[in-house]
């Protein structure tokens, strides 16, 4: 006790809230006195200019952009701060932290969130708590090294992470794919986005309270988790889609996998229409909540479920085919109050597309090579190393050194189950990039949040969270 | 004009009234590049003409790379601003790529034409150092505030931790 009023007594500063608190390691911080504690835990959790600050503090612009007015304004109008919001002052609304380690926030996702009662007025994520530096690892590894990192990004859909950088590499090499190459690689992405989509789904339900959609949505994940396990010999992250090809064939048997797989799921979707889509409770709480519009969409460069909700036809696979997607047959979905039930059933029926597209590849799958057979990309076949000197140096040379690609860059966008998911690679011409840039379709969707969720409840907003269906390891990368 | 250190490529750049940028076509992709000081006026001519989203925008440090191949006249400079914009209705990408001095690592905001590239423009800022004026929230957005510098640039030191195996020799 007499340490303590000893340290009020000596303090001498007047204890402030404006005064900006001292660095962790700094002198004061190593005397465990009261203040000191409470000064080191604001330093610990405070980010700073990154958070959302009281309404006082906060600019007109910034205010204005917080408000959820995103769109341009036509010329000569300005916004004076005052006419935008709403009669609250400071004293009556609350600022609060939801996440980053919330478990409706999808991973660690923080959310400041201003709220009148229980209303949602102003909200501003808060991200890079997943930040791994990959774009700058991916300058220290190889062509060849390449989709080991990028398969991490978006955890949930890995192998369209790796074929967006294949398909980048492939595209400044000026490689001409064999035909089942690219058909392998389209089944892979399609059982992907079903497994991605099915996810989604489960979380979706456990966000809307329903626990069983949740153990359901994971059940019929586990088996194309199983058959990728089969093929690529993991569950997650498989590094099997490369540059110049796959790593390897498909098992012998995958005609079969994929039929039950295809036959599984069709129907037990039906049962989620029955569990979900026709569900009152259901419904009342995801229809009319988290609006969005096309304009707004467009103007915040939304892609993927959530442009698609707002009534615009834009998917990569149809709009801007790659691979063989001008081969089959699907639809796009679309949607048209850009709410969150729109996006829910935009997702249920992809998974249903997904199916149709899996099946017409089971009967076109052509024989062949399932990778380039250009000795500059592709490693010599197994047997030879045995058999050659050349082969096993040919071997060494491309996992240790990589292959050289040529100088230049480019943009290379695909459809993933969240979005345009956009690789931007930069040669230098030597085995490594000299710049990767991945555009996380999360990343940008994210930005919809405030503004679906703007003037809804609470409650609600965890439920516009979900139907963004942001994945943190993309949005932070 | 960008500040430019060569003087043979100032003369054969076009006097800034110009409002013309350069423009490479190959291979399906259609490249644009505009000075710094066109940046603004040719992304809302593109934006006029039915390029309804900013797709993605990221920057490039080109300290270790300086001789890329770059239009006649146009003068390399350290960093890049890469901007990949996408017209849905004419279902068409086009690209636009600035140079930006490191002396002077500015460039005018894009959120007034498009809102989406807030959140990829203080990424950029953030791994890059690059400043958009007129932004209006120009802070950190992966990294915490306290970082010090910016890791995508060439010239940040990654740093190394050593591994210790298990059974190794010791230092010789």
């Amino acid at each position: 006790m007499s340490d303590s009023t000893a340290t009020d007594a000596g303090d001498g500063v007047p204890h402030t809230d404006t005064v900006l608190p001292e660095p962790l390691s700094g002198a004061g911080y190593d005397e465990p006195s009261e203040t000191g504690t409470e000064k080191g835990l604001i330093v610990e959790t405070s980010e700073g200019a990154q958070e959302l600050f009281p309404r006082t503090q906060t600019g007109p612009d910034e205010l204005r952009r917080e408000a959820g007015a995103v769109l341009r304004l036509p010329e000569g109008v300005v916004i004076n701060a005052d006419d935008i919001d709403i009669e609250v002052s400071d004293d009556e609304t609350m600022i609060i932290n939801m996440g980053p380690q919330h478990p409706s926030t999808h991973g660690v996702l923080r959310l400041m969130i201003e709220l009148d009662g229980e209303t949602v007025l102003r909200t501003k994520p808060v991200i890079g708590y997943l930040h791994t530096g990959m774009e700058k690892t991916a300058e220290e590894l190889t062509y060849v090294q390449g989709p080991t990192n990028v398969t991490r990004m978006d955890y949930l859909s890995p192998l369209h992470n790796e074929l967006v950088l294949s398909l980048a590499v492939e595209a400044l090499l000026g490689v001409e794919m064999p035909p089942r190459s690219d058909w392998i690689r389209m089944l892979l992405v399609e059982l992907n986005r079903m497994s991605s989509h099915l996810m989604w789904m489960a979380t979706n339900g456990m966000d809307h309270a329903s626990t069983s959609m949740m153990i359901y949505g994971f059940r019929e994940r586990e088996m194309i988790l199983a058959f990728f396990e089969k093929t690529t010999g993991l569950r997650m992250n498989h590094n099997f889609i490369r540059p110049g090809g796959t790593a390897a064939d498909l098992p012998d048997g995958w005609e079969d996998d994929v039929t039950v797989i295809c036959d599984t799921v069709l129907p037990r979707l039906d049962e989620y229409d029955e569990l979900l889509t026709g569900q009152p409770l259901f419904r009342q709480r995801s229809e009319g909540v988290g609006n969005l519009s096309a304009e707004e969409a467009l103007a915040l460069s939304l892609t993927g479920p959530l442009l698609r909700s707002t009534g615009v036809p834009w998917d990569l696979r149809r709009a801007m085919p790659y691979l063989r997607y001008d081969e089959v047959e699907f639809d796009v979905i679309v949607g048209t109050f850009g709410d969150n039930f729109d996006r829910y059933s935009i997702r249920l029926n992809e998974i249903r597309e997904s199916i149709r597209i899996v099946r017409q590849i089971v009967e076109k799958m052509p024989a062949g090579d399932y990778r380039v057979q250009d000795k500059k990309v592709t490693p010599p076949p197994r047997g030879r190393i045995d058999e050659s000197m050349e082969a096993l140096i040919h071997h060494f040379k491309v996992f240790t050194e990589g292959f050289r690609v040529p100088e230049g860059e480019v943009y290379v966008a695909t459809e993933s189950p969240r979005g345009e998911l956009g690789c931007y690679l930069v040669s230098d011409g030597s085995p490594k990039p000299y710049r990767m840039h991945i555009r996380g379709p999360s990343f940008v969707n994210l930005q919809a949040l405030p503004l679906m969720m703007r003037g809804g409840l609470l409650a609600d907003g965890v439920v516009a969270c979900s139907s963004v269906d942001p994945v943190m390891g993309e949005v932070d990368r | 004009m960008t500040t430019t250190t060569d003087g043979d490529a100032t003369s054969d750049a076009p006097a800034p009234a110009v409002s013309t940028p350069r423009v490479r076509r190959d291979s399906a992709q259609e490249i644009l590049f505009p000075t710094r000081e066109q940046y603004l006026e040719v992304v809302g001519g593109l934006r006029d003409e039915g390029f309804e989203m900013c797709a993605d925008l990221c920057a490039v440090d080109y300290l270790t790379h300086p001789g890329r191949h770059l239009p006649d006249g146009m003068v390399p400079e350290r960093f890049e601003v890469v901007v990949n914009l996408l017209s849905l209705s004419q279902v068409r990408r086009v690209r636009v790529r600035v140079q930006v001095p490191a002396t002077d690592a500015e460039v005018a905001t894009l959120f007034d034409l498009y809102p989406g590239t807030e959140a990829m423009e203080r990424e950029a800022y953030d791994l890059l150092g690059i400043v958009f004026t007129g932004h209006p929230d120009m802070t950190r957005i992966l990294l915490p505030e306290d970082w010090e510098g910016h890791p995508l640039r060439k010239d940040y030191g990654v740093g190394r931790v050593p591994v210790q195996f298990k059974g190794a020799p010791g230092p010789r």
